[in-house]
């Protein structure tokens, strides 16, 4: 771990560095660039979801209806809590609306609580790792929150979107679901009336649609990364000695506050994911 | 802040999780669960009819006892009854048997009698035709005199 220099040399540089991802491809060249992939956002959150499904099966295969171990209870409790906010809010839910509100909830919880893992620590071994195969260390990149990506909060986000086409298409029907465009939220009762507020109606129910999938995103993104900015900010106290215990208070209070975000960001996500689903299944007889 | 490819590998790894975790813990999780919110209302429900019938076995066996209880008196009433009529019964019996053996008695008495008569009235004849004889010295003819004879004996 030689090659490494104190974050404090250069804080601008420290900084891009952490917010630099480990990528196959190059740096992004537009605003959306699919030849390039984050290699540390999916490393980490295919080990998280690993974890996950790792332990969904170990309880699900042992279930003890009369007996429950302690990772039982938990799981229980984690279960019941999900499928109470489902039938709340979405009484007439049907199979796949709890398990991808579960699976919303524990997953951004797991990748969100990456931010509590020291700042250092991941980017600091792949550094060592990458040094001692002789690469340089200040170009071995690593992002350690997948939350802190925008193609992280989007893909959810946007396979929410999905869910919420694919609702509304089956409560109404292709034809009901374009007919709510044109006539909703301006209700008009003469035919003329009906034309002249089509296209407003039209406008705004495109943005209403669409504010869905990207205030879900931005939403958890903006969460996260500020987190992950503050965390990064706190670091840079390091730069002497009578700073320490300065970056050792600030960073645990933050830390322990952000503990609180880590899980209402991903109640958040989840809550408003059952209620966009929920909405979606509405026919429009229930306005 | 860009989108890259990155994007759609989530969505896949999401999917594929969503999909998993339905399946292994999700759906078996909420089956065991409800399976027991099921078992609990029934064991419930079970101890609540079970609190009722016992109040009802009970209400049961007070009557079976009272019920016992009566006829029990009944039955002692009647073997009183009859136990006074075998009593009764039994005292005529014997007087019946003792009326009868003291006429058994009193008619042996009356034969005893009326054989020691004959007896006697047997001797007094010989007896008498002996006297005679001596009286006149001579043999009677019993043959002859038998009607004599019998006439006397009847007298005595």
């Amino acid at each position: 771990m030689s090659g490494f220099e104190p974050a404090i040399s250069n804080p601008v540089e420290y900084i891009q560095h952490h917010l630099t991802n480990l990528s196959l491809g190059g740096k992004p060249e537009s605003i959306a660039d699919f030849s390039v992939i984050h290699l540390d956002v999916m490393i980490v959150s295919i080990v998280l979801a690993g974890i996950f499904a790792y332990f969904a099966k170990k309880i699900g295969s042992n279930i003890d209806p009369d007996n429950p171990g302690p990772i039982q209870n938990a799981a229980e409790m984690v279960v019941e809590f999900v499928d109470q906010q489902v039938q709340d809010i979405f009484p007439s839910a049907d199979k796949m609306v709890g398990p991808v509100a579960i699976t919303l909830f524990v997953w951004i919880i797991m990748m969100n609580a990456m931010d509590l893992i020291p700042v250092d620590l991941i980017p600091g071994l792949v550094a060592g790792v990458y040094g001692l195969f002789g690469g340089d260390p200040h170009h071995a990149y690593f992002k350690v929150v997948p939350t802190t990506n925008l193609d992280t909060t989007f893909g959810l986000a946007l396979s929410v979107f999905v869910l919420i086409i694919y609702y509304n298409i089956k409560s109404k029907g292709l034809g009901g679901w374009l007919k709510g465009f044109f006539f909703h939220p301006f209700v008009a009762q003469g035919t003329g009336g009906k034309i002249a507020l089509a296209v407003p109606n039209l406008l705004m129910t495109l943005i209403e649609e669409i504010a869905k999938p990207v205030s879900l995103g931005l939403r958890l993104f903006g969460n996260m990364f500020a987190g992950e900015l503050l965390f990064l900010l706190i670091a840079l106290m390091a730069f002497s000695v009578w700073a320490m215990p300065g970056q050792v208070i600030l960073g645990s209070m933050w830390a322990i506050f952000h503990i609180l975000v880590i899980t209402l960001q991903a109640f958040v996500f989840m809550l408003l994911t059952i209620v966009y689903l929920s909405l979606a299944s509405q026919t429009h007889d229930d306005h | 802040m860009n989108i890259t490819a990155t994007l759609i590998g989530q969505m896949l790894v999401f999917m594929v999780l969503v999909w998993f975790v339905k399946g292994v813990m999700w759906e078996p999780m909420l089956a065991a669960m409800n399976a027991r919110k099921e078992r609990i209302a029934d064991g419930l429900a079970a101890a609540e009819k079970g609190l009722q019938d016992e109040e009802l076995a009970r209400e049961k066996a007070l009557e079976e006892l009272n019920k016992a209880k009566t006829e029990a008196a009944e039955i002692i009433a009647q073997a009183q009854k009859r136990a006074s009529e075998i009593v009764e019964e039994a005292k005529g019996a014997a007087t019946e048997e003792a009326g009868r053996v003291k006429a058994a008695a009193d008619a042996e008495i009356e034969q005893e009698v009326t054989r020691a008569r004959e007896g006697l009235r047997a001797q007094v004849a010989t007896l008498a035709v002996s006297g005679a004889e001596k009286i006149l010295g001579r043999e009677i003819d019993a043959k002859a005199h038998a009607k004599a004879l019998d006439d006397l004996a009847a007298q005595i």
